[in-house]
């Protein structure tokens, strides 16, 4: 297993009551020498969203999906700018519910779980199906 | 031919509600103003059940929901969330764009040469909104910001489903004028479209052929500009950098009926903290508190409505001098034994705090005013990070007893109300 450090978090990243102890100018006699290379704090918001406009977030409840690693309760990013392919990862208003699961367009139009717990849905005739958007990140929360 | 747009979403506040519930696609959908006392936005299907704009709520309740339709209270924090979402995507089409409301907004087409084209771009940033953020809008397209707004009419009732309309030739738009009666003209209101009216004016057409002079001579240049505009002729421009604001109104309908003078006084003191907050945020001092309390327009026997105003001699920020005047105010325009079932606050003309001119009779001493500066910062700091730091005169529970009933979840901006899947 290879780790790659991708930074630090910076002390405004830490709660308001920590900040007061830390960010406070203290006068001893240098100056940082980081100053000159100090870069912006990593922002989770730039790694998982491109199009803030259209992303929306949606939380799951269920199981149904567990197999493509989103779990109970994750908080999917939905981008509803980015055009559903074959096998993408969706959430879907099905007859006034939205659901989330992988879309398959052929052979037949299908919403599958990704649990062998559920079975896969056939879209019939005279359903209401609108996807909503591609869903590209999940995110589970372990604590 | 230089041309703008319009672009306008579709009964907003309804749309909004039906994003994030699919099972109210074809619902009829009305939303209701603070403390659900009127309707304020309908959906399509609301409309055509005859619910007017503004109704009472309690009028027509009974029926409405009788017959299948939903209600919501108001939900701003996802209207602005929803709105701003918009105006983002809008403003990366264009290099001009004016915010004309929260629902509403001009665009520049410079980079559009004809009217094929401008169709085009029309159709597109209406399906990139639609798709994007799931709010249908129409657009109107023309060559003055009048001429767009009777486009955006016509896209709106047209049912091609494509809620875009362009006017850009000469003989359409006279064609659309002829038919356009005077009162559906952007900044004609009911009085002018009488006096209009009286000189044998009722079409579009008509006053867009008046003589300019007469127009300016016998009504005023801003009708002028509407005359110059409806012939094509851009006269307003579009505004990219607001205006600052130039009043501040808080105000509350209540939902008990209230008599004491005790009882409004602390709601008026409510009124003036958040005001007096508001005109920090703006950065502007006012000279100028006015107060309104008033009964119940459906209460025909008791009908008392008091308004006045209380001058300062310098312009002023601080709330302990807004809640002075307003209570001053209060004590002359109150009057006993009404049920009184509204009221506000409404700071006016003002100035830009770097430009005040000390008034003569005033003490001008520098350190009391800075003191008094960073008090109210202090203070505006400490409230907004949820400590409530409260005026003596002030009653708990902020604003007024908002009633909200039927408020959705704040689906964009809560991480405890986001939506679910099943």
């Amino acid at each position: 297993m290879t780790i790659n450090y991708l930074g630090s978090i910076s002390a405004n990243d830490l709660p308001a009551t920590f900040t007061k102890f830390f960010v406070e100018p203290v006068s001893v006699g240098f100056p940082s020498p980081a100053n000159d290379y100090l870069e912006s704090p990593i922002d989770l918001n730039q790694y998982l969203i491109k199009n803030g406009a259209a992303t929306f977030l949606v939380r799951v409840s269920g199981d149904s999906m567990l197999d493509a690693n989103i779990a109970d309760q994750a908080i999917l990013i939905v981008d509803r700018s980015l055009k559903p392919k074959h096998g993408s990862i969706v959430v879907a208003s099905l007859d006034g519910d939205f659901v989330c699961k992988r879309l398959q367009l052929k052979p037949r139009l299908c919403l599958l779980p990704e649990n062998p717990k559920y079975k896969p849905i056939y879209i019939q005739h005279g359903q209401d199906l609108d996807i909503m958007g591609t869903v590209t990140a999940a995110i589970n929360k372990f604590e | 031919m230089k041309l703008l747009a319009l672009v306008d979403c579709d009964n907003f506040y309804a749309s909004c509600e039906r994003v994030f519930r699919p099972d109210l696609k074809k619902t009829p959908i009305v939303v209701l103003s603070n403390n659900d006392g009127c309707v304020i936005a309908r959906s399509k299907e609301a409309k055509a059940m005859g619910i007017k704009m503004g109704v009472p709520w309690f009028q027509v309740k009974e029926a409405y929901l009788a017959q299948g339709g939903k209600v919501f209270s108001s939900n701003f924090a996802l209207y602005g969330d929803l709105s701003k979402r918009v105006m983002n995507i809008l403003d990366g089409m264009v290099k001009r764009i004016e915010i004309y409301s929260i629902d509403e907004a001009f665009l520049d087409l410079q980079h559009i040469q004809n009217k094929n084209q401008a169709y085009e771009f029309g159709v597109y940033c209406r399906n990139t909104i639609r798709q994007w953020v799931g709010i249908p809008v129409r657009i109107g397209i023309a060559p003055t910001k009048t001429l767009t707004k009777v486009a955006s009419h016509i896209a709106k009732n047209t049912n091609d489903g494509t809620g875009v309309c362009c006017l850009n030739k000469q003989k359409d738009i006279f064609h659309i004028l002829q038919a356009l009666p005077i009162r559906e003209i952007w900044g004609i209101g009911h009085n002018l479209s009488k006096q209009l009216n009286q000189l044998g004016i009722y079409s579009a057409y008509e006053l867009a052929q008046m003589d300019i002079r007469f127009i300016r001579k016998k009504f005023s240049v801003v009708l002028e500009r509407t005359v110059r505009e409806l012939r094509g002729e851009p006269c307003i421009q579009i505004d990219d950098h607001s205006e600052p604001k130039k009043q501040i109104v808080v105000s509350r309908s209540f939902r008990d009926r209230i008599e004491s003078l005790s009882e409004l006084k602390a709601l008026i003191s409510n009124f003036a903290v958040r005001a007096g907050e508001k005109l920090r945020h703006e950065k502007q001092k006012c000279s100028q508190v006015s107060v309104f309390i008033s009964t119940s327009r459906f209460n025909k026997k008791l009908q008392y409505r008091g308004f006045d105003s209380f001058q300062f001699p310098c312009p002023i920020d601080d709330t302990r001098s807004i809640l002075m005047g307003a209570n001053k105010v209060l004590n002359t325009i109150f009057k006993h034994g009404y049920p009184y079932a509204k009221a506000g606050i409404l700071l006016s003309q003002f100035s830009h705090p770097a430009f005040i001119q000390k008034s003569l009779f005033e003490a001008t001493d520098q350190l009391r005013l800075k003191q008094d500066a960073n008090l109210m910062q202090t203070i505006d700091e400490l409230n907004s990070i949820h400590t409530q730091i409260y005026y003596a005169s002030q009653c708990s529970g902020g604003l007024s007893p908002i009633q909200k009933k039927m408020v959705s979840p704040k689906y964009t901006t809560n991480w405890w109300e986001l939506p679910t899947t099943k």
